[in-house]
C-alpha cells in the first residue's frame, strides 16, 4: 500500500467515524444538558457540596462560579505539588518547585496541560491521579458547561437564567467523560497501553548504560487526556512514547478521542437551539477549517524540499516510524486544532511551514473542532462577528438565531477575540525584546523565533503542546506562560457568559424571508473567511519572522 | 419668495423596477467641501472617529520623522497620511454639504417676521386689540391674526378661519392648500405664506423650536447622534484597530532580533538595526487598519438622512432611518396607499330591459352636477368605456340641475320633461316609488351582489312622461393603484408582512385586500385597535412601520417603530411620529422602508470590503520590510512590485484614493434591488467581500508602475 493511499484511508476512516458518532453522542449531549433529573450519585454530591441543583443561575454569578471553582481548584493543586513528598505514592520524588508548580497548577485547571516538567521523573503516582487527572477530566466539564451556558443564552429568551454551574460541571463529569473514558480506558489497555502502579524499573540498555523506566496507571490518564483535550503526558514525551501509544491503532484511537467530544457539541447546539441545521453548520466550518489543515500539513511534510527529505521520500525527523508522515501529520492537526496539544511526533522538527500550521491551527483561537466546549463557545463567538460584518448586507441590522447583535454583545464578542492575540503577541515581544529570555532558545535564528512564538500561542490558547527546543522550566517562562493560560482560558470565559447573560435577556426576533440565513454554505463560507481574515492574520507579521521566513527559501 | 428646499436633489426618486435611487454626486462639491474638510483635522473633533484619529496621530508622528531625517520616501509617505485624514474628512464634508444648501433656503423662509398677537383674545369672540411683536417673541398660546400675504410667524393650529396657504418653502410643491380650524386640516407651518382670507393662529411651538429650525437642524446635521448600529459598529473599528496596532507595536522586537542575526544585511529605509522604521510601521498600521469604513461612515449615516431628505421626508432622528430596515411589518392605510383616494364607477349594470348604452348616459347626465369624486368617476367612466361625449351643465337649456347633498343623498338633472336620479340606493329607489314606480326584484338582486363583492351600488332611475322606473346600478369601486400588488410581493420576499387599515367592514376590506395582495388587513379600525395591533406585533419581536396624520393616530405613531406622520396633519401627529413626510404620500413608506436598508446594506458592503482589503496589503508591505533580510519573503510578493519603498508607498496611496473613490458609493448607497436576504447576500459578498479581496491587489499594482519612476523608489 503506497503512502498515500494509507494516508487517505486513515483520515477517510476517521472522518467517516465522527460522521457516524457525532449524531448519537450530540443527542446524548443534548439530552444530559437538558435533562430535569437527577442521578442518585448527583444528588450525593450536591447534598455534600450544599447546592441547590433546581436553581438557575444569572451569567454574573455562574461566572463566578467556574472562577471560584477554578481558583480553589489551581490553590489545591499547588499545595498537592508542594506537599506531594509527605504523600502516599510520592516515588520518592521531592516537592514540586514553586514556579512549576504553579504554572502546573494553572496548566492542568486551565484545560491546557502545558508542562514544563517532566512527569515521570517529577510527580509522584498520587498527584498524577488525585491531583491531574482529576482536572483532566473537570477541566473539561467546565469549558462545556460554558459552551452549554452560550448557547442557552441564544436558545432562551426573556430571561436572566443561564442554568447551574455545577449541575453542569458534575453531568459533564459523571455522565459525559466518566463512562466514555472507561470505556475508552479498556480499548486503549486491550491495545496495550500499560495501566499498573509500578514504581521505576532500572534497565539495562542495548549500550550498556541503564535506564529508569517508570511504570503507571497510564491507559486511565491517556484516554481522558485526548478525550477532555487535555494533553498532559504520563511520560515527557507524551503520545509518542509506547507506553502510551504503543501503535498505529492506538494513534487512530487517540485522534479519534480528541475529536469525538468537539464535533458532537454543535450537534447539541442545534438540538438546543431548536434549528438542526444551525448545528450542521458550525460543524461545517469546524469541518471544512479541519481538513483544510490536515491536508496542507501532511502535504507539506510529505513533500518537503529539504535533501534528506526528499531522499526518504516525506520529512520523517521527529516522526515515529511507528506511525508515518500521515498520521503523525493528522495527529499534529488535530491536537492543535482542538485545545489537547498531546503529541505524538516533534512539531519543533517538522517542516517549517508544516510547524507553522500547527501554529496558525492554534491562533485561529482554536475553533476547528477546538476544545471541549471551548471550541463550539469560541465558533459562535466568530459567527457573532460574521453576522455583525456580513449580515448587514441583507438591509437589517445584524441578528444571530433570532437575537440582536447590539452594541454591547458585540463589545463582549471583540474583547473574546481580542484576549488570545494580545496575549501571545504581547508575550512573544517581551520574551523576544530580552536577551536573558532568548538564551532559552536552542535554535537562533526564524527557527528560535518560531520556538517561542509556539510557546506563547499554545499557553494562551490553553493548547498546550510545545515546540520544544525552547527551555522553559525558568522562573521567568513558567509565571509568565502561567499568566498567559489564566488570563487566556478565563478572559475569554467572563466574556463568553457577558454574551450569553445578554442574549438570553432579549425577546427573539422572528425569523423571515428578510433574515440572513445562518444553516446555508454561503453563511459557512463567510464564517471560514471572517475567521482566516479577521484572526489568522493578525499574526502574519510575526509569522513572516518565524516560520514563513524559515520555510520559503 | 422662498425656493423649493429639495431643488437640488429634485429629480432622484424611485427609479425603474422600483429600485432606490440616490442623489449623484457633483465634483465641484469635492473642492468647495475642501476647507470643511481641512478644518475637520482638529483632533478635537476628529477623536470621536477612532480609526482616523489614529490615522492623524500616525500621520503627525511621520512628520516628525521626516523632518528630522528626511528622504522622497518619507515625505511622500506623509503626504498621503494626512491625504488620508484629508480625504475621510471630505467625505463626511460632502455629505454634510448636501443638507447644508438645504438649510440655506430653508433660512431664507425663516425671515424674522412681525406678528400681531392678540391681547385677550379668548376663540368664538370677535377680535379685539392686537399688539406688533417680533416672531421670536412669541410664546407658546399665543394668539395672532394673519392675513392674505403675510407669513406666518410661528408653527400652530389655526384657531378660526379657513385660508389658503402656500406651503412651497417647506414641501417644496407650488399648489396651495387649505388650512381651518378645527378637524386634521388645522396645522399651519412657520415661514409660509397665507394667499387668501385671514386665519387667527395659536401658536402651539416654544420660541426657537419651530418645524423650520428642527428641520435646519436635521438637514445639517447638527445634532446628528450616533445610530445603535452605528456605535456597535465603531466598537468592532476600534476593536480591530487596537488588534493591528498590537500586532504592528510587538512586531518591533521580532524584527530587531531578525535584523541582528543577518548582520550582513545593510540597513534600509524600511528596516534598520533599531527595527523596522517608524515611518514603515505606521504605514503598516494605516493599511491595516479599517480606514475605509472608518472614513466613509459618518458620511453613509449623512447621506441615508439625505436620501429620504430628498424625497421630501424629514427623518428625527437616524435611529429611524436604521429602524426602517428592520421593520418586519408594514401598517398600510388603505385609502390613498392602496387605493386611489375615491371609489370609482367601473361597471354599469342595467335593469332588464334597458340598453347599457341608455343607462351609462343617464348616469353620466345625472353626475354632471355632482362635484364629488365618485359623480365624476362616473362621468368618466361613461366617456371611456361608451364614448359619451362628457357635456357641460350650460349646454343643455332649460335643465334644472339638482346637486349632490348629503341630506338628498343623489342627484340630477330635469329637462325637458324627464327627471334623472342617481345616488344611493335606497335613496333613489325610494324617489321611484314616490313618483309611482315600481323597482324590480331584480334591481334588488344587483344592489345586494355589489354590496356583498365590496363595492358600492349607486341606483339610476328616471321619471319620463310620469312613469317612473330603475334604469339600472352603477358599480363604485376602491381601484387598487396600479403596480401595488408587485410592491407587496416584492415586500414578502423582502420578509415584510403589509397589514391594511381601514374603516370598511370585514366583507368589503377582504375584497380589497385580496385583490390588492396584502398579507392581513384590519377591518373597521379605530385607533385604538391600530395600537393594539402595533403593540401585539411589537410583542412578537417585529418592528412596525405606519403612516397617520390624525390627532387620534397620535398614539399609534408614537408607539410604531417607524411612525410617518403626513404634513397635513395635525401637530400632534407631528410630533408624535418619528419622521414626516412633506408631501403627505402614504406610499412612500415602502420607500422608506427600502432607504433605509439601502443605509444598513451600505455600511455593511463598505465594512466586508475594507476589511478585505486587508490581505493585498499584507502582501504588499509584508515582503517589503522584510526581504532584504529573508530574501525567500520576497515570494510573498504576488504582485511583483518594484521595490520596497515603492510598495509600501503603493499600499499607502491605494489606501487614500479607495476612500476617494467610494465617497460617491457612500452618498448614492450601494444598489438595491428588493429581494431575499440570501440573494441580496450573495450578491454584496461577491460584489464587495470577493471584489474587497481582488480590487486591491489590482490598485495597488497600477499605482505601484505609475510611483516606481519617482526618485528614491528605487
Amino acid at each position: 500500500m503506497s503512502q498515500a493511499l494509507a494516508g487517505i484511508l486513515f483520515i477517510g476512516s476517521l472522518l467517516v467515524a465522527l460522521v457516524v458518532t457525532h449524531r448519537p453522542l450530540g443527542d446524548y449531549l443534548y439530552r444530559v444538558y437538558t435533562g430535569t433529573r437527577h442521578l442518585a450519585a448527583e444528588r450525593v454530591f450536591y447534598r455534600l457540596a450544599g447546592v441547590q441543583p433546581d436553581a438557575e443561575q444569572r451569567w454574573s454569578v455562574y461566572a463566578r462560579s467556574v472562577l471560584a471553582f477554578s481558583a480553589v481548584s489551581i490553590l489545591f493543586l499547588y499545595a498537592f505539588q508542594r506537599l506531594q513528598d509527605r504523600l502516599l505514592l510520592s516515588l520518592g520524588f521531592p516537592p514540586v518547585p514553586g514556579h512549576i508548580a504553579w504554572n502546573t497548577a494553572v496548566s492542568f485547571v486551565t484545560n491546557t496541560n502545558w508542562q514544563a516538567y517532566s512527569g515521570e521523573s517529577t510527580m509522584g503516582h498520587l498527584v498524577q491521579m488525585a491531583g491531574l487527572a482529576v482536572q483532566n477530566f473537570v477541566s473539561a466539564a467546565v469549558g462545556m458547561a460554558v459552551a452549554i451556558a452560550l448557547v442557552r443564552g441564544l436558545a432562551r429568551n426573556r430571561t436572566e437564567n443561564l442554568g447551574n454551574f455545577w449541575v453542569d460541571l458534575v453531568r459533564g463529569t459523571v455522565r459525559v467523560l466518566l463512562p466514555i473514558a472507561f470505556v475508552g480506558a479498556i480499548v486503549l489497555v486491550a491495545s496495550g497501553v500499560i495501566q499498573n502502579l509500578s514504581g521505576v524499573h532500572e534497565v539495562a540498555t542495548l549500550a550498556g548504560g541503564t535506564q529508569g523506566v517508570t511504570g503507571g496507571p497510564v491507559a486511565s490518564q491517556e484516554i481522558i487526556k485526548e478525550l477532555g483535550n487535555n494533553g498532559g503526558g504520563f511520560y515527557n514525551t507524551n503520545s509518542a512514547h509506547p507506553f502510551e501509544n504503543p501503535n498505529g491503532w492506538t494513534n487512530w484511537f487517540q485522534i479519534f478521542a480528541i475529536l469525538v467530544l468537539p464535533f458532537a457539541m454543535p450537534r447539541a447546539f442545534g438540538r438546543m437551539v431548536g434549528d438542526r441545521r444551525q448545528g450542521y453548520a458550525i460543524a461545517a466550518v469546524m469541518g471544512v477549517l479541519a481538513l483544510a489543515s490536515v491536508v496542507v500539513l501532511t502535504a507539506l511534510e510529505v513533500a518537503h524540499h529539504g535533501t534528506v527529505p526528499q531522499a526518504v521520500g516525506a520529512a520523517l525527523e521527529g516522526k515515529d516510524v511507528r506511525f508515518g508522515v500521515a498520521n503523525s501529520g493528522t495527529f499534529a492537526a488535530a491536537t492543535t486544532l482542538t485545545s489537547t496539544g498531546a503529541v505524538d511526533s516533534f512539531h519543533d522538527s517538522f517542516t517549517a511551514l508544516g510547524g507553522m500550521v500547527t501554529m496558525v491551527n492554534m491562533m485561529l483561537g482554536e475553533v476547528a473542532p477546538g476544545g471541549v466546549g471551548a471550541g463550539l463557545y469560541g465558533m459562535l463567538v466568530l459567527a457573532v462577528i460574521t453576522v455583525f460584518v456580513a449580515g448587514l448586507m441583507v438591509g437589517r441590522t445584524p441578528e444571530y438565531l433570532g437575537k440582536k447583535i447590539g452594541s454591547r454583545e458585540i463589545k463582549l464578542a471583540s474583547l473574546y477575540f481580542l484576549t488570545t492575540p494580545a496575549l501571545v503577541l504581547f508575550g512573544t515581544a517581551l520574551a523576544m525584546g530580552s536577551a536573558e529570555q532568548r538564551a532559552s532558545m536552542l535554535n537562533g535564528g526564524p527557527h528560535g523565533l518560531s520556538e517561542v512564538l509556539y510557546a506563547f500561542t499554545s499557553a494562551s490558547n490553553n493548547n498546550g503542546s510545545a515546540f520544544a527546543g525552547l527551555t522553559v522550566n525558568t522562573p521567568w517562562y513558567d509565571t509568565v506562560l502561567g499568566l498567559c493560560m489564566a488570563f487566556g482560558r478565563f478572559l475569554p470565559i467572563i466574556f463568553v457568559l457577558g454574551l450569553a447573560g445578554s442574549l438570553a435577556r432579549q425577546a427573539p426576533v422572528p425569523a423571515s424571508a428578510g433574515t440572513l440565513p445562518t444553516h446555508r454554505p454561503q453563511f459557512v463560507g463567510m464564517v471560514v473567511g471572517v475567521t482566516v481574515i479577521l484572526v489568522a492574520l493578525t499574526f502574519l507579521p510575526a509569522l513572516a519572522l518565524g516560520p514563513l521566513a524559515e520555510g520559503i527559501l | 419668495m422662498a425656493t423649493p428646499v429639495r431643488a437640488p436633489g429634485r429629480t432622484a426618486g424611485p427609479g425603474k423596477n422600483g429600485k432606490v435611487g440616490g442623489g449623484l454626486l457633483d465634483p465641484m462639491q469635492l473642492l468647495t467641501s475642501l476647507p470643511d474638510a481641512v478644518r475637520k483635522l482638529n483632533p478635537v473633533t476628529l477623536w470621536r472617529n477612532p480609526v482616523m484619529f489614529i490615522v492623524e496621530i500616525g500621520a503627525v508622528f511621520t512628520t516628525v520623522l521626516a523632518v528630522t531625517g528626511p528622504s522622497v520616501f518619507a515625505w511622500a509617505i506623509v503626504v498621503w497620511l494626512w491625504l488620508t485624514v484629508v480625504f475621510a474628512n471630505l467625505a463626511e464634508a460632502v455629505a454634510e454639504g448636501r443638507g447644508k444648501a438645504q438649510a440655506a433656503t430653508l433660512r431664507a423662509a425663516k425671515r424674522d417676521t412681525m406678528a400681531r398677537r392678540l391681547t385677550g383674545w379668548r376663540p368664538g369672540q370677535d377680535p379685539g386689540s392686537f399688539e406688533t411683536v417680533g416672531a421670536p417673541e412669541l410664546r407658546q398660546g399665543d394668539y395672532v391674526v394673519v392675513e392674505a400675504g403675510e407669513t406666518i410667524p410661528g408653527d400652530g393650529d389655526v384657531a378660526e378661519g379657513i385660508a389658503s396657504v402656500d406651503e412651497s418653502a417647506i414641501t417644496g410643491e407650488s399648489a396651495p392648500v387649505i388650512r381651518e380650524s378645527g378637524g386634521d386640516r388645522s396645522a399651519v407651518t412657520g415661514g409660509t405664506k397665507v394667499l387668501s382670507d385671514r386665519i387667527v393662529v395659536q401658536i402651539t411651538q416654544k420660541p426657537g423650536e419651530s418645524f423650520i429650525d428642527r428641520m435646519i437642524a436635521l438637514v445639517e446635521g447638527a445634532d446628528r447622534q450616533k445610530t445603535p448600529n452605528e456605535i456597535a459598529l465603531n466598537i468592532l473599528l476600534a476593536a480591530l484597530t487596537v488588534i493591528f496596532l498590537i500586532a504592528t507595536a510587538t512586531m518591533q522586537p521580532l524584527a530587531i532580533y531578525s535584523k541582528a542575526g543577518n548582520p550582513g544585511i545593510p540597513d534600509s529605509l524600511a528596516l534598520t538595526g533599531d527595527g523596522v522604521t517608524g515611518i514603515v510601521l505606521v504605514s503598516l498600521l494605516v493599511c491595516l487598519i479599517p480606514t475605509t469604513i472608518g472614513a466613509l461612515l459618518s458620511a453613509i449615516g449623512i447621506a441615508g438622512m439625505d436620501r429620504l431628505v430628498q424625497r421630501n421626508v424629514l427623518a428625527m432622528s437616524g435611529r429611524a432611518v436604521e429602524a426602517a430596515g428592520d421593520v418586519s411589518t408594514l401598517l398600510l392605510d388603505k385609502t390613498g396607499t392602496i387605493t386611489l383616494g375615491n371609489r370609482q364607477a367601473s361597471e354599469f349594470a342595467p335593469a332588464p330591459g334597458v340598453a347599457v348604452e341608455d343607462l351609462a348616459a343617464a348616469a353620466q347626465l345625472a353626475s354632471l352636477a355632482d362635484e364629488t369624486p365618485e359623480g365624476r368617476s362616473i362621468v368618466v367612466y361613461a366617456k371611456q368605456a361608451y364614448g359619451l361625449r362628457e357635456r357641460r351643465p350650460g349646454e343643455l337649456d332649460h335643465a334644472e340641475w339638482i346637486p349632490f347633498t348629503a341630506q338628498t343623498r343623489m342627484s340630477g338633472v330635469n329637462v325637458s320633461g324627464r327627471e334623472v336620479r342617481k345616488g344611493a340606493a335606497t335613496a333613489v329607489m325610494k324617489w321611484v316609488r314616490d313618483h309611482g314606480g315600481h323597482p324590480t326584484s331584480e334591481v334588488g338582486d344587483l344592489v345586494d351582489g355589489i354590496s356583498s363583492s365590496g363595492g358600492t351600488p349607486l341606483v339610476v332611475g328616471e321619471v319620463l312622461d310620469g312613469k317612473a322606473r330603475v334604469l339600472g346600478v352603477v358599480h363604485l369601486k376602491d381601484v387598487v393603484k396600479q403596480g401595488m400588488r408587485e410592491r407587496f410581493a416584492e415586500m414578502r420576499k423582502m420578509g415584510i408582512r403589509t397589514v391594511m387599515i381601514t374603516g370598511d367592514n370585514p366583507l368589503t376590506a377582504k375584497a380589497i385586500a385580496d385583490e390588492a395582495g396584502v398579507d392581513d388587513f384590519l377591518a373597521e379600525a379605530t385607533p385604538e385597535d391600530k395600537l393594539a395591533l402595533i403593540r401585539e406585533e411589537q410583542r412578537g419581536g417585529r418592528l412596525v412601520a405606519m403612516t397617520g396624520d390624525g390627532t387620534n393616530d397620535a398614539p399609534a405613531l408614537a408607539q410604531a417603530d417607524v411612525g410617518v406622520a403626513m404634513n397635513t396633519g395635525t401637530s400632534a401627529a407631528k410630533e408624535a411620529g418619528n419622521m414626516v413626510d412633506l408631501d403627505s404620500n402614504p406610499t412612500k413608506l415602502i420607500e422608506i422602508v427600502e432607504i433605509g436598508k439601502q443605509l444598513l446594506i451600505t455600511r455593511g458592503a463598505l465594512t466586508t470590503f475594507s476589511i478585505a482589503n486587508d490581505i493585498a496589503k499584507y502582501f504588499a508591505i509584508i515582503p517589503a520590510m522584510f526581504a532584504a533580510v529573508y530574501p525567500g519573503l520576497d515570494a510573498l510578493n504576488v504582485m511583483r512590485l518594484a521595490s520596497p519603498q515603492s510598495a509600501i508607498l503603493s499600499a499607502v496611496v491605494f489606501n487614500a484614493l479607495v476612500i476617494v473613490a467610494l465617497i460617491p458609493l457612500a452618498l448614492r448607497g450601494v444598489r438595491y434591488r428588493p429581494s431575499s436576504a440570501a440573494k441580496l447576500l450573495s450578491r454584496n459578498l461577491y460584489m464587495y467581500g470577493l471584489g474587497g479581496i481582488v480590487v486591491p491587489f489590482i490598485g495597488i499594482k497600477i499605482i505601484d508602475l505609475v510611483v516606481q519612476f519617482l526618485p528614491g523608489m528605487a
